[in-house]
């Protein structure tokens, strides 16, 4: 018997990298079908695109496949296939942007981003106030309203994970810009879900 | 006695804080206003929120063909490898 039920994830799953490296299509399968759609969301928010993001999904799959050898099993296979999705995508955004003017690396930080407005606690859990459904859609709709230097810094350090460095490497942008636009962005998020979710008739004013 | 913070100087420092890379001396100006600061207290709460729902949210769905094409260009890609 090899199979532990003890930590299913983390044992179960590299027994399905071990299996899809010697050929078996459907433990791959499994993998995929376990994280495409957290891979499809993220493409989603970086590149804005329906299309990109199918695109990007693919790519992730594809490639992933193809260097499964490269994955050691010391970390968790989200981990590591996270870190090809984000690539892909930002590959992805570059060549739509390439053809504008816009640089990954633009000027983005000024004081009034740092506006807190709304100092209300919420009232108890909002995922308690809506269907899953609604839920996630009040989310998406407010990371897509964000600049896209804010976006993109969000979805790398707080949705992908990835560290401070790890992020500045990948956008190209210093150690301080990732700081500077992870504040903006958390801020700016803040504000707008606190309008959303804040109890009713427990406004603050506004300071700073 | 170390002066508290002004508000504007903790909410720069507030990723520090929420992410506890703040060293241990600066970390107990950043609790002690905090504490002081009942609206600072409500940015700190809501802040974590905000980041918790994003960690915390499973997407929920994959367009049908999305997947199916995803599938599909797999199954081909494992064939081609024989």
């Amino acid at each position: 018997m090899t199979e532990s039920v003890s930590k299913p994830d983390a044992s179960d799953e590299l027994s399905l990298v071990e299996r899809a490296r010697t050929g078996d299509s459907g433990a791959f399968t499994e993998l995929v079908k376990r994280y495409d759609k957290k891979i499809y969301r993220l493409a989603k928010h970086i590149t804005q695109n329906d299309e990109d993001a199918e695109d990007v999904l693919q790519e992730t799959f594809l490639k992933a496949y193809e260097h499964l050898d490269g994955f050691q099993g010391n970390s968790k296979f989200y981990t590591w296939i996270v870190r090809i999705g984000v690539n892909e995508a930002l590959m992805k955004l570059r060549k739509r942007k390439s053809s504008r003017t816009v640089s990954l690396d633009e000027e983005v930080d000024t004081g009034e981003e740092m506006i807190v407005r709304e100092i209300a606690v919420w009232d108890g859990n909002p995922e308690d106030q809506y269907s899953k459904e609604e839920f996630h859609e009040l989310l998406n709709e407010a990371l897509d309203t964000l600049k896209p230097a804010f976006r993109e810094v969000f979805t790398l350090r707080d949705i992908a994970e990835l560290s401070t460095e790890e992020t500045a490497e990948r956008l190209n942008i210093s150690i301080a810009a990732v700081k500077s636009r992870l504040l903006r962005a958390r801020l700016q998020l803040r504000e707008k879900l606190t309008r959303l979710f804040k109890k009713k008739g427990d406004d603050a004013f506004a300071y700073l | 006695m170390t002066l508290l913070l002004t508000c504007k100087q903790f909410l720069e420092e507030l990723n520090a804080f929420l992410d506890d890379s703040a060293d241990p001396e600066f970390r107990a100006r950043l609790n002690h206003h905090v504490s002081e600061c009942p609206n600072c207290w409500v940015v700190v709460d809501t802040t974590k929120k905000t980041i918790d729902v994003y960690k915390g949210m499973e997407p929920t769905s994959i367009p049908d063909h999305v997947r199916t094409k995803l599938l599909a260009a797999l199954e081909r890609k494992i064939a081609s490898r024989g």
